[in-house]
């Protein structure tokens, strides 16, 4: 085994360690308002989202290996710059899901490939209009979209459901947000199972196993498939509490309401060629099924803190990664990708390990919220 | 289409979003209430909140929103399969 080989193995680890927190990060995509409504129970949601993701990935190809050509130039990419890319986007994904926070993957993805880009090319090396064209504009537009298809659907089947007992309305609903919730797992698998593959695929470019414009491998497909399904199983908890209990207090017609329109949303652009974030979609349909129902209240501090975030995710991975590209090159070969992923190894035990002294699980994740990720230990009791 | 915003996509997913992503669960919660509505003059127990009413014609009109509920959905899916497939 050549020193590249070893490099290259490190490189699809580091992918695969992303494609498992895109998977934990956006469990709440899908199910935040299923097991917020009880429509499902925890396990049951995470496990059938995994289960869907799976499927969702062998499903379609069309959007592996966009991410990156359009948004820099890829001849210029090296496996160090992949594997820093990836390094950088794995601690924004783990820091944002400290704080219960649902940031876009695939936007920390970016942002990490592209700063390391910049540490190893210069800015010559990145489109900058591709990234404004396509990454930018699409993430200021998605959440207004979804919020406006989401308050029109909370609002036509509050409308038309009002004559119904309320119990029979919320069981009616709650088999309605199965179905929805199951399509957003779905389309999820076979949008961001895709962008991890992409990555791989580069890699192996990159690396000269693979021809330039050739397509993934069947068993980078298989592998990746099976590791988003695995982080979804995971389930991040913490985010599904931010979005199921935190933006706004949701009954099922509202639930079943916000994913139908995320459904459609996704599953639209993936059509129409037009990539937009699923985590962004998701919340913005979850606003607007606040906005839509009367009486209703939207969390506006927590929307807030939302958004601040979404704007620092493309900067703070691009840091990230730049720093990251810095040490690995710094140091050299591949004595630098592994001091990099020891540093990788070592903070991401530190954020398990502080996450741990706040802990949001499958007990605890539909306790009233306080205004904190992780509920106070009585309410957890009386939970 | 300009270089900078993809218009016509943004307005496809608009509207088209609004038909599926708004329209469907609309259908959905007429067909629910179809499904739980009860025959002219039928009595009906305080507090029952069955899902499924007495009344045939509402059961028959629910599974047909049902119906076309699922195949849309049915359809969009095998959309995503064969674009995601080139061949």
């Amino acid at each position: 085994m050549s020193s590249n080989d070893i490099v290259l193995a490190l490189v699809i680890i580091t992918g695969l360690s992303f494609d498992f927190t895109n998977g934990f990060h956006d469990t709440a995509n899908a199910m935040a308002t299923s097991i917020a409504t009880r429509a499902l129970s925890p396990r049951i949601a995470v496990g059938l989202s995994a289960a869907l993701n799976l499927v969702g990935a062998f499903l379609s190809l069309s959007v592996a290996a966009t991410i990156a050509s359009g948004l820099v130039e890829t001849g210029l990419v090296t496996l160090t710059v992949v594997f820093a890319g990836l390094a950088g986007a794995i601690i924004w994904n783990l820091i944002t899901w400290f704080f219960g926070i649902p940031s876009s993957s695939s936007h920390a993805l970016i942002g990490g490939v592209i700063g390391s880009m910049l540490a190893a090319a210069g800015s010559h090396a990145v489109k900058w209009q591709g990234l404004v064209s396509k990454v930018i504009i699409p993430a200021v537009l998605s959440p207004f979209i979804a919020a406006l298809v989401a308050a029109t659907g909370t609002y036509l089947v509050y409308r038309i459901a009002r004559s119904m007992r309320e119990r029979a309305r919320g069981d009616a609903f709650r088999i309605g947000q199965i179905g929805s919730a199951s399509l957003v797992s779905l389309a999820h698998g076979t949008n961001d199972a895709q962008k991890t593959m992409g990555i791989i695929t580069l890699a192996l470019i990159a690396n000269g196993t693979l021809a330039a414009g050739a397509s993934t491998p069947v068993w980078v497909i298989v592998i990746c498939a099976l590791t988003i399904a695995g982080g979804t199983y995971a389930g991040g908890w913490r985010v599904i509490r931010t979005l199921g209990k935190g933006l706004v207090e949701i009954e099922s017609p509202q639930g079943f309401a916000a994913e139908s329109s995320s459904a459609a949303v996704i599953l639209l652009s993936t059509h129409f060629g037009y990539s937009l974030s699923t985590t962004q979609v998701a919340t913005g349909s979850i606003l607007g099924c606040g906005l839509g129902k009367k009486g209703a209240d939207v969390r506006w501090n927590v929307a807030g803190r939302m958004a601040t975030a979404w704007i620092l995710t493309l900067p703070s991975a691009g840091v990230m990664g730049a720093i990251s590209y810095y040490i690995a090159d710094g140091i050299g070969g591949t004595a630098g990708i592994v001091v990099v992923l020891l540093l990788l190894i070592a903070f991401s035990t530190v954020i398990y390990l502080r996450s741990r002294a706040t802990k949001v699980d499958p007990e605890n994740v539909n306790s009233e919220w306080t205004g904190t990720v992780a509920p106070p230990e009585a309410a957890t009791e009386a939970a | 289409m300009n270089s900078w915003i993809d218009l016509r996509a943004v307005w496809e997913i608009v509207v088209v979003g609004l038909l599926c992503g708004a329209g469907l669960p609309a259908l959905f919660a007429i067909g629910m209430r179809a499904l739980g509505s009860h025959k002219k003059g039928q009595l009906v127990a305080a507090g029952s909140d069955d899902l499924v009413g007495g009344n045939p014609a509402g059961i028959a009109f629910a599974v047909l929103c049902f119906a076309i509920i699922l195949a849309a959905v049915g359809f969009a899916i095998y959309i995503i399969v064969i674009s995601g497939h080139p061949k």
